[in-house]
């Protein structure tokens, strides 16, 4: 499989990024990893005229703790967030959901970044992403922005960046009673569900929930009905397993293909909602 | 005198292969990896519809690209090439390698490219624009026989390919007269009859190296070099000289390093015949190397059987009679074999056991797919499914256990050579004892009461077991259109090192190992000695190819006849120089010597030299130390196992899991046990697949959904546990190494002993059967309490 | 076209290259190594693995221009003088191939495998090579290769 023709450039800076993205006019495409997109590209579904690589821009890749906060630059690669000291400790189902992705090569090249702006609607990121109440650092000719995860995914391949915007990175709070639980589509290892939770727990209290689910529809949600369901309860299986059975119950557009039809997926979402909760618990 | 080493025998022992050097340093020669000088490249524009006229092919775009040499249209084409040639009996509808007005698969070439690199190739494929009046697709077995939703061939009523061959007791064997008494009154007399349609589904061969031909016609000689990614360079070049025009002596066809074959490079495709005949018209070398993509379309897929079995037996649990009525979804095409895959089935109904009446009927069926060929087992997996499964169903009905149910109706040791109902002649077996090995091998007992510890806490776990036989070492000439034999040329060559060619084409089984262990042995010589030729016309004159798990039972056994006609002949010039008697001679540790003299030996070498410097000539001789042989077995070979899994579904997703698999194979005498592992982990790795995540799905359109690894699973090595191997070993009588065969073994037990026990992991739902894949979502559904 | 320079087995080399132009195709078109396959075209077989900057990577999902500046090395450049890698000769030993040709994307991936973790227990092993497809071996003989590679480093 060979893509369509196309000019090639290597941004130095992100000044350079943007300065080459805007002068393109809507023909051109980021690339850093390229995982998502050489695929497409090569399958002729994507076909821009001018590639913009910015992976080797100083600065947009790395994993830095400060206040409290956690940034993860767009660039960085899964198998740097998979392998991370820092998140394995503070933020495990970060890692854990990281470590999910394709497999060690894709891994090796794929970036955070790339992965939030392509937004398939069955990748493991954005669940995460959604449960930690992540903020997307961005970047425009207009200058720099922010935008919550929850505000981000808006639909199946479709997020709020512009065609001149570019992701810099991801702020959040780490959580460490966290868990992504993922059943696997046997052939891609994508997600057919996937749930991200994060949970604040006091004295056996559940103080907070964060519910992120991929896979199920067009894109990354919150499953807001678990979130409330938990909030303030008691730990016991009782009230994880009731939490959990609402799990999806407000989602009309469930995914249905060859591996899973509606039904299942939808049956699935309790499930895997469930698992994530009671591994989360046990890091509480 | 310098003392000789003493050589160990190799034949039985487990010597590393040969052909690895040069494989794990990158240094292996595929199809891809020739260039030639001046080498053009071609790409397919291939039908994005299942079933339709074409109405117009617009080729001016990609003509007048950068870089094209020219394109041709499937009309254009067949101004220069003939019809795809079958290589079975049955009556085929014209199939042209390039389509001329109709499609008939989503995939199916309708224009091909040539141009300078293979990136300016796709461009211009992707720039032919083709217009189609699209016809309903015919995707539903069941109602294609019918003649709905469309009649795909019109000379063929009904898209019937091959309509209800009968095969087994009271059928002639020419199968014109059908006597229904004995099977009528075996489900007459029946206490319990077991009765279930089952599915074995469509699979994609996906040999890791994609399909490519290099084809280089020299306009100045007139002869045809072409070098293919094929199992069988022989029958390529018939079919190639053939189609082209050209003489067998023109047509020299190179099978270089081929990254697996598993059946599917059996047979001989259009493309090959495309490049070739393209080479042939432009005087140019041409490369077409397949994407995986267009490997999932063009390149035959395998199975996709469904059978109605019916199982007569007593309430002690004698088996009385088999009924197995199959209908084969072929696709849309015949291919060389294709009509004759699913005749293995009906051959193997037998299975393992005396059934006093068995009646197998066939019928092939034409629908808008890619055409189904030779796949790994090619038959016998089948056959092994439908009987292994409605045995398994009888025991759960008898309330009896699955092993004493086969016990009880097992060919006894004594029965051999023993003729089936539907046409085999097994020529040895010992089935009783693969059984028992199969259970104290993986501790049935215990297994047992683990999966009953499991239960009692709630999971589903399931243990299954399946016996199989299958045919090997395919076959006399009777059984194939190209002849049932194989071919070997041994030469001592002058410094007394050994060249043996083989007809048999090796793409993984490790042949240039075994067979030089042999030749090794049975000149006395080391084994750093000897180099086996394959896999190239120009240096092997005559083969046939590997497949039918043939390569050791038929190519081995061609290999020592003609290295003993050149040992009788070396023993000869030996005893004119020792001044002995030809029979009086030892071959060993690279030397010759008189028997009881070992002071006498000579070096194999000196006695290599003066068989070509022969001063004096012994009388009667001729120079030089070459001969060959063609050996033509008397029957096929049929190795036989039992296989054991245990498996547990997860009980709120209904995924499987396999925890356990122990594979019993008998093979009869093994060349390189090390080499035999890993050809049976293979194999099961297939059947595993088979069972568990491997499914090739048509749309109701016709389109392929499972057209990459996207959608198509091919198993990880996270998909299997650590296989447990033992063997039994009952040589067969059929050639002198005792050797049956093993390549396709694998494939047979280890579906139903999988399906087996994911129907006894759900048996607390009343489940009877479930169809393969074992998909989450439909395990899960019969735990939702729906039933399959 | 561009102009890439990157070092390949320890070479230098530059070159002119079409930007749509796969690093797999460079390099076994125009550097001629073909040790590299190529078995897919969705970016999970891993037949065309090779170790960018030292890591494992598919060089089919990889244009040659962003590999401008990078070092790179192949199933070719695995043994040293003449010495072969300890997994190309585990590999060996343990019959970890039968048709050879998913065995040089699977070895370069087990390189990464290793160097990441070097003690690797048998799920890490199966999980560490689920980026590399192989349908001759069942996979059984290549675990014990990079198992036996693994207690040989130690």
């Amino acid at each position: 499989m060979i893509s369509t023709q196309f000019e090639y450039t290597r941004a130095t800076s992100l000044d350079d990024a943007l300065a080459k993205l805007g002068a393109a006019k809507g023909d051109a495409k980021l690339i850093a990893g390229g995982h998502s997109l050489v695929p497409l590209m090569k399958l002729r579904l994507s076909e821009p005229k001018v590639l913009i690589d910015i992976a080797r821009i100083p600065g947009l890749s790395g994993i830095n703790a400060k206040d409290g906060a956690i940034e993860i630059g767009a660039g960085t690669v899964h198998q740097d967030v998979a392998s991370s000291a820092l998140l394995q400790h503070a933020c495990p189902m970060l890692t854990e959901a990281a470590a999910e992705i394709g497999d060690p090569q894709v891994r090796n090249r794929g970036t955070l970044g790339g992965s939030l702006a392509h937004a398939d609607p069955a990748a493991d990121y954005p669940a995460v992403m959604l449960a930690l109440d992540a903020t997307i650092l961005i970047k425009g000719p207009r200058g720099a922005r922010t935008v919550k995860a929850g505000d981000f995914f808006q639909g199946m391949f479709t997020v709020d960046l512009a065609g001149d915007e570019i992701i810099t990175a991801v702020q959040f709070k780490p959580v460490k009673a966290g868990a992504y639980a993922k059943l696997h589509q046997r052939a891609s290892h994508f997600a057919i569900v996937g749930v991200a939770a994060a949970l604040a727990v006091e004295n056996k209290v559940i103080q907070g929930a964060r519910v992120g689910l991929t896979g199920a529809s067009s894109h990354a949600v919150r499953l807001t009905e678990v979130e409330q369901a938990l909030a303030g309860k008691q730990i016991s299986a009782d009230n994880i397993e009731a939490a959990a059975k609402l799990a999806g119950k407000g989602l009309t557009d469930i995914n249905s293909d060859l591996h899973a039809s509606e039904q299942y997926r939808r049956s699935m979402i309790p499930v895997f909602t469930k698992r994530a909760l009671i591994r989360a618990l046990e890091r509480a | 005198m310098p003392t000789t080493p003493v050589l160990p025998k190799l034949v039985g022992q487990r010597v590393k292969r040969r052909e690895d050097p040069r494989l794990i340093q990158g240094r292996g020669t595929y199809v891809d990896d020739i260039a030639l000088i001046g080498m053009q490249h071609l790409a397919f524009k291939r039908s994005d519809v299942a079933h339709a006229r074409i109405t117009a092919i617009d080729t001016s775009a990609a003509e007048a690209m950068d870089g094209v040499e020219a394109v041709f249209t499937g009309a254009q084409i067949a101004k220069f090439l003939p019809p795809m040639p079958i290589g079975t009996p049955f009556p085929s509808p014209e199939h042209r390698a390039v389509a001329v007005d109709a499609v008939r698969y989503s995939g199916e070439p309708v224009a091909v490219v040539v141009a300078r690199d293979r990136y300016v190739a796709r461009d211009a494929a992707d720039a032919i624009v083709v217009s189609y009046d699209p016809r309903p697709a015919v995707v539903d077995v069941e109602q294609a026989m019918t003649g709905q939703p469309a009649v795909i061939h019109p000379d063929f009523k009904n898209n019937l390919a091959v309509a209800l061959v009968p095969s087994g007791t009271g059928v002639s064997a020419d199968g014109s007269k059908v006597d229904d008494s004995a099977i009528d009154a075996a489900f007459k007399n029946a206490e319990v009859v077991i009765s279930q349609r089952m599915v074995n589904q469509r699979l994609a061969p996906n040999t890791m190296e994609p399909r490519g031909v290099v084809a280089h016609f020299e306009p100045g000689k007139g002869t045809m070099t072409i070098w293919s990614s094929t199992q069988n360079p022989h029958i390529l070049r018939t079919f190639i000289a053939a189609l082209t025009g050209l003489g067998q002596d023109q047509v020299r066809a190179i099978a270089p390093e081929v990254g697996g074959g598993f059946g599917a490079k059996i047979n001989i495709y259009g493309e090959e015949y495309v490049t070739a005949a393209i080479s042939k018209q432009l005087g140019i070398p041409l490369k077409w190397v397949e994407d995986r993509s267009e490997a999932f379309v063009a390149t035959t897929h395998g199975r996709d059987i469904l059978a109605y079995v019916d199982l007569a037996a007593k309430r002690d649990g004698t088996l009385l009679g088999l009924k197995l009525r199959l209908i084969a979804d072929i696709g849309a095409y015949n291919m060389l074999l294709t009509a004759a895959i699913p005749t293995l089935t009906m051959m193997m109904a037998n299975a393992t056991y005396n059934i006093p009446a068995v009646r197998a009927t066939l019928t092939e069926v034409f629908t808008n797919k890619t055409p189904t060929d030779a796949y790994r087992g090619a038959g016998r997996p089948e056959a092994t499914y439908f009987v292994e499964r409605a045995m398994d169903m009888l025991a759960r009905e008898l309330k009896m256990d699955p092993a004493e149910l086969r016990r009880k109706n097992f060919i006894k040791p004594s029965q051999f050579p023993f003729a089936t109902q539907t046409g085999a002649v097994y020529d040895s077996g010992d089935y009783e004892k693969a059984l028992d090995l199969a259970l104290k091998h993986s501790q049935w007992d215990r297994l047992q009461a683990e999966r009953d510890a499991a239960r009692a806490q709630g999971r589903l776990v399931g243990l299954g077991l399946s016996m199989y036989v299958e045919v090997c070492g395919i076959g006399p000439s009777a059984a194939l259109p190209t002849g049932g034999w194989e071919h070997s040329q041994v030469t001592v060559e002058r410094d007394g090192r050994i060249s043996a060619t083989t007809g048999a084409s090796p793409h993984g089984q490790g042949n240039e190992t075994t067979f030089a262990q042999m030749i090794a042995d049975q000149f006395g010589v080391p084994f750093e000695h000897v180099t086996i030729l394959h896999g190239d016309t120009g240096v092997v004159k005559q083969g046939i190819g590997t497949f039918g798990s043939r390569s050791q039972a038929v190519g081995g056994t061609a290999l020592i006849m003609a290295g003993a006609k050149v040992k009788k002949k070396m023993a000869k010039f030996a005893a004119a120089l020792f001044e002995a008697h030809e029979d009086d001679l030892v071959f060993e540790n690279g030397t010759i010597s008189v028997k009881g003299s070992p002071a006498s030996a000579k070096p194999f070498a000196s006695v290599a030299a003066y068989a070509y410097v022969p001063v004096p000539l012994p009388d009667g001789l001729e120079p030089g130390l070459s001969d060959e042989a063609f050996f033509e077995p008397t029957n096929n070979t049929y190795p036989f196992g039992c296989h054991i899994s245990m498996l547990e579904i997860d009980r709120e997703t209904g995924e499987p899991k396999l925890l356990k698999l122990v594979a019993i194979d008998d093979a009869g005498n093994l060349i390189n046990p090390l080499i035999v592992e890993g050809q049976i982990h293979g194999g099961l790795a297939q059947g595993i697949g088979q069972a568990m995540i491997e499914e090739v799905v048509y749309g109701e359109d016709g389109q392929l959904l499972t057209g990459s690894y996207m959608d198509y699973a091919l198993p990880r090595a996270i998909d299997f546990p650590r296989f447990e191997l033992a063997a039994t070993v009952t040589p067969t009588p059929v050639n002198p190494l005792g050797a049956k065969g093993v390549g396709e073994a694998g494939t047979l037990g280890s579906t139903p002993c999988i399906v087996n026990a994911a129907v006894d992991a759900l048996s607390e739902f009343g489940v009877k059967h479930v169809d393969m894949m074992l998909r989450p979502e439909k395990l899960w559904r019969i735990i939702q309490g729906g039933r399959s | 076209m561009a102009q890439i320079s990157l070092t390949v087995n320890g070479k230098a080399r530059k070159a002119d290259v079409e930007p749509r132009l796969l690093l797999v195709h460079y390099l076994r078109e125009q550097l001629r190594l073909t040790g590299t396959h190529v078995a897919c075209d969705t970016s999970q077989c891993g037949a065309c693995t090779v170790l960018v900057d030292g890591r494992s990577v598919k060089s089919c999902t990889m244009f040659a221009v962003q590999a401008d500046g990078s070092t790179i090395t192949t199933i070719e450049g695995l043994a040293t003088n003449g010495q072969l890698h300890p997994l190309q000769n585990a590999f060996w030993e343990e019959h970890g191939l039968q048709c050879g040709y998913c065995t040089p994307g699977m070895i370069m991936a087990a390189v990464t495998l290793l160097e990441q973790t070097p003690k690797p227990s048998e799920r890490e092993i199966r999980e560490g090579i689920s980026g590399n497809f192989c349908r001759c071996t069942g996979y059984q003989h290549i675990v014990n290769a990079i198992q036996r590679a693994a207690a040989e480093k130690r």
